[in-house]
């Protein structure tokens, strides 16, 4: 290939649909990937396609993504696992129960199916969950995924439509060119760093951290749990920056394993595991779906949320230099906003109008200060 | 004794462990010496009737309850809050026990190598057919076939002949001009040479086979024939069991985990058995498969040296260092030859946990690549059968393992995580 | 010398040695399916210590326990072909 249009370093979730996505749009396109696809915080991750709705613009993202995974769905492998199984969203009392109401609003508003669930409901949509519950927001566009063969899947489209793929390990990145381990310099119009929490070495000043997170699969059982299962309780969780934390996270995969999660922690990027977190994340979920007891724990593992200051992610131009762009940042939604991630840039990159609002992502926006790590 | 702090752990009570136990009761330190099986002897010197077995190791059983070592059998290693911190499955029970040392002699696991029909029932490792038949598996009058590599063959035959089974073949893999080298060293070892003797003569009128192996398995619901190279020929016979393997490997899941580093596919150590682990040794063949001989000395080795005696370590360094050759000579004379591997064509399966096809993967991967692509490694097993095929037949990294092992329930294991530790005891 | 106790295996009690191995005994009564796998396939033992899991039946109701690091106990409830 002469000099690409657009070197994307990373080929995780993210940087594989942006290459598919730049591809499809006629750019030449070379991806630089020092393992292999999803090696990173892809193949770590929940694969849960999740909405949220933290912020208008936060909200805006997910459901322009999450239009965009169901659009692709269809054309997806079984190894992709792909399961429309939806979201509940548990309310443990009256406030919650309040919270769900108020987010069924705005999702119904934004055009997205949601419903409120008393505790009759939830029982008889999940009979797996322990009574006590004051009830639940169910969102049934909600999915889940096996990331690393998507990854891998979606390069090999981009590849098919004339994307390159290259093994190799960039050290240092600047507008129009990166440097590699082995003394190599890539030249294009443009580069975009989507190497998850790796970005920052590649990018000093990227106001990103690595945040920790915990999982644990089991053995094949019958079906048990019907949706992923997440407590409302873990949206207040999920954005502070100091301490650690764990939220009841249950997710059924399509193989007949349970998924548990979560937790977060900043510990830079030790591996862990951190096993006292990792029992209160066991016991949490024990507490909601007691039948888990029961079930065996093959392994667990953990990975690393590219997370900012104010909980969006990055995306677009790093400064004036519009050949220097960043995609990452998405800290618990990488998965999901991967192909909406990819729209902004293909935007940015062609000058074509944005499908969403881009300004609240300027990776050099004004961020909080951040606070002192626990 | 306490059981929750001891001075010496140690993890598996074959000859290497029981060595390594001794050496440290003897010099007064506290020992507790684990082991999954429901016995001690490890898988060499397994048994039930201890009268059945060889006087070595009667000898070395006796010595280590002489000594004072504490024995914990069906106890499985799950996990470790530190290095020597392990958390325990005593059967339904867990503990945790801390202890100043650690000495890993978690012996060695047989390689299987994929080939058409080896996952059907009666199929099983050569190991692993003499571990059934002393767990109670009655073979009299069964159509057997032997079919592997190595010193091992050997007494799994005569088991099998004295248990009363119809042995078919027995087949190594290897010419009997690959194996000159090894037989010419062995010759001065006058017990290898009786043991050799004795069990040629329990083995009787089988036919023995070099250049040989298993080209396939038949069935549906279990093996009924299996399809042999005999050197230049090809041979289908009826059986019922099909036991086959190729050769041994270290088992280092738990050194995995607590962060051991490899020297290949063995548990790396140094002259006195350390481990890159401060506070961890390793003994036996998890550090290379060499033979009990070898590992009766290195569990003496490291006995002594986490009582703070580095006698040993010196006066039996050269014997070590044969101990190590022999093992070189084993690894290098019985090496699987690529026909085994050529066998594994794509529609045979790889990983068996997950049920993987080898057409599904690429040579040039990595095991975490194939892992995350592919999901082979996945399972229950966390590679311990996939793992050692795959290095064999592709060159790739031995696996990782992550915690727990044993696959605990996630409300046994969610228990011991949440458990406080214990005060060091007073 | 062992006694002999009673097992049930899939419903049917056996006479069975005390302190055989589970695998072994399911074995030699014939049982060729201890589990299948994701295609319904047979399974069963392949290493004879605790390293491969082919060898998971359900035992007084816990499943996934592996028969071949398990000595047999009078009253033992075995299910194979999960």
């Amino acid at each position: 290939m002469s000099r690409p249009d657009v070197l994307i370093v990373g080929a995780g979730m993210v940087g594989a649909w942006t290459a598919l996505v730049l591809a499809e749009q006629g750019l030449r396109v070379r991806v630089l990937e020092r393992q292999f696809a999803g090696a990173g915080s892809t193949g770590a991750a929940m694969g849960h396609l999740v909405v949220m709705d933290d912020s208008p613009a936060q909200l805006a993202l997910c459901r322009h993504a999450m239009a965009r995974w169901q659009a692709i769905a269809p054309s997806l492998p079984a190894s992709a696992e792909y399961d429309s199984a939806g979201t509940l969203w548990l309310a443990a009392d009256d406030a919650e129960m309040a919270e769900a109401t108020r987010k069924a609003a705005v999702y119904r508003e934004a055009g997205l199916a949601a419903e409120v669930l008393d505790a009759a409901g939830l029982r008889d949509a999940e009979p797996a969950v322990a009574p006590g519950l004051a009830g639940a927001l169910r969102v049934p566009g909600d999915a889940i995924c096996y990331p690393p063969t998507i990854a891998k899947l979606l390069l090999e489209r981009a590849v098919a439509r004339g994307a390159e793929v290259i093994a190799d390990d960039v050290i240092r990145a600047e507008g129009g060119a990166v440097h590699t381990a082995n003394g190599t310099r890539h030249e294009a119009a443009h580069v975009v760093i989507a190497a998850g929490p790796h970005s920052s070495a590649l990018v000093p000043g990227l106001p990103l951290v690595p945040r920790r997170g915990h999982l644990a699969i089991t053995e094949r059982a019958p079906r048990i749990v019907r949706h992923q299962l997440v407590e409302l309780g873990y949206l207040h969780s999920a954005h502070t920056l100091g301490g650690a934390s764990v939220a009841f996270n249950v997710q059924p995969r399509t193989t007949g394993q349970l998924l548990v999660g979560s937790s977060r922690e900043l510990v830079g990027f030790d591996p862990g595991p951190n096993r006292a977190l990792l029992g209160m994340m066991l016991e949490r979920a024990i507490a909601r779906v007691p039948l888990l007891a029961r079930l065996r724990v093959l392994r667990t593992w953990t990975g690393f949320r590219p997370a900012t200051p104010d909980a969006l992610p990055l995306i677009g131009a790093w400064g004036d230099d519009a050949r220097l762009l960043v995609a990452t940042g998405h800290e618990g939604l990488g998965i999901t906003l991967a192909p909406a991630t990819a729209d902004l840039i293909a935007a940015q990159v062609t000058g074509r109008a944005a499908p969403v609002d881009p300004t609240p992502f300027a990776p050099t926006r004004a961020m909080p200060a951040v606070e002192a790590h626990s | 004794m306490n059981r929750s702090h001891v001075d010496v752990l140690v993890v598996g009570a074959g000859p290497a462990g029981l060595a390594a136990a001794t050496a440290a009761a003897d010099r007064g330190r506290r020992v507790l010496v684990l082991d999954q099986a429901p016995e001690v002897g490890g898988q060499i010197w397994r048994h039930r009737d201890p009268a059945t077995l060889p006087e070595s190791a009667r000898a070395a059983i006796i010595r280590a309850r002489a000594s004072g070592v504490v024995f914990a059998t069906g106890a499985t290693v799950l996990d470790a809050a530190s290095p020597t911190e392990l958390v325990i499955a005593f059967g339904p029970r867990t503990d945790r026990v801390r202890a100043d040392t650690v000495i890993l002699a978690t012996g060695a696991v047989e390689r299987f190598l994929p080939f058409p029909g080896w996952t059907l029932p009666g199929v099983v490792g050569v190991g692993g057919l003499q571990a059934l038949v002393k767990g109670g598996l009655s073979v009299r009058g069964q159509r057997i076939v032997v079919a592997g590599t190595g010193p091992l063959l050997y007494p799994v035959a005569a088991t099998l002949a004295k248990a009363g089974a119809t042995l078919l073949a027995v087949l190594e893999q290897r010419t009997l001009g690959d194996l000159v080298p090894f037989a010419r060293s062995t010759l001065g070892d006058l017990a290898k040479v009786r043991d050799a003797i004795r069990y040629r003569a329990a083995i009787g009128r089988t036919p023995f086979h070099h250049d040989a192996w298993v080209l396939a398995a038949h069935g549906s619901q279990r093996v009924r024939e299996v399809v042999l190279r005999l050197g230049s020929r090809e041979t289908t016979i009826a059986c019922d069991w099909v036991a086959t393997a190729a050769g041994l490997v270290p088992r280092t899941d738990l050194a995995r985990l607590l962060g051991c580093a490899l020297d290949g596919e063995a548990v790396q150590v140094d002259a006195a058995q350390r481990t890159t682990v401060p506070g961890v040794l390793a003994v036996g063949e998890c550090t290379g498969v060499k033979g009990e001989a070898a590992g009766m000395l290195e569990g003496e080795i490291a006995g002594a040296a986490a009582a703070g005696d580095d006698g040993p370590a010196r006066t039996l360094a050269r014997r070590r260092a044969q101990g190590i050759a022999f093992g070189d000579l084993l690894a290098e004379t019985f090496a699987p030859r690529a026909e085994l591997l050529a066998r594994a064509t794509p529609d045979v399966l790889l990983c068996r946990c997950e049920d993987v096809p080898v057409g599904a993967v690429e040579p040039a991967w990595t095991a975490r690549q194939a892992k995350l692509w592919t999901r082979v490694g996945m399972g229950a097993c966390q590679g311990a059968v996939c793992g050692p095929a795959c290095t064999t037949m592709f060159g790739w990294e031995v696996p990782q393992v992550r915690a727990p092992l044993g696959t605990p329930t996630c409300g046994a294991w969610h228990a011991q995580l949440t458990t406080p530790t214990d005060p060091p005891a007073a | 010398m062992n006694r002999d106790v009673t097992i049930t295996i899939d419903g049917v009690p056996r006479r069975v040695v005390e302190g055989d191995l589970l695998a072994a005994v399911l074995l030699s009564h014939d049982v060729t399916t201890f589990r299948r796998d994701t295609h319904e396939r047979p399974r069963a033992p392949l290493c004879g210590m605790g390293t491969c899991y082919e060898c998971r039946v359900t035992v007084d109701g816990v499943s996934s326990v592996r028969a071949c690091l398990l000595p047999v106990r009078d009253g033992m409830r075995v299910e194979t072909g999960r």
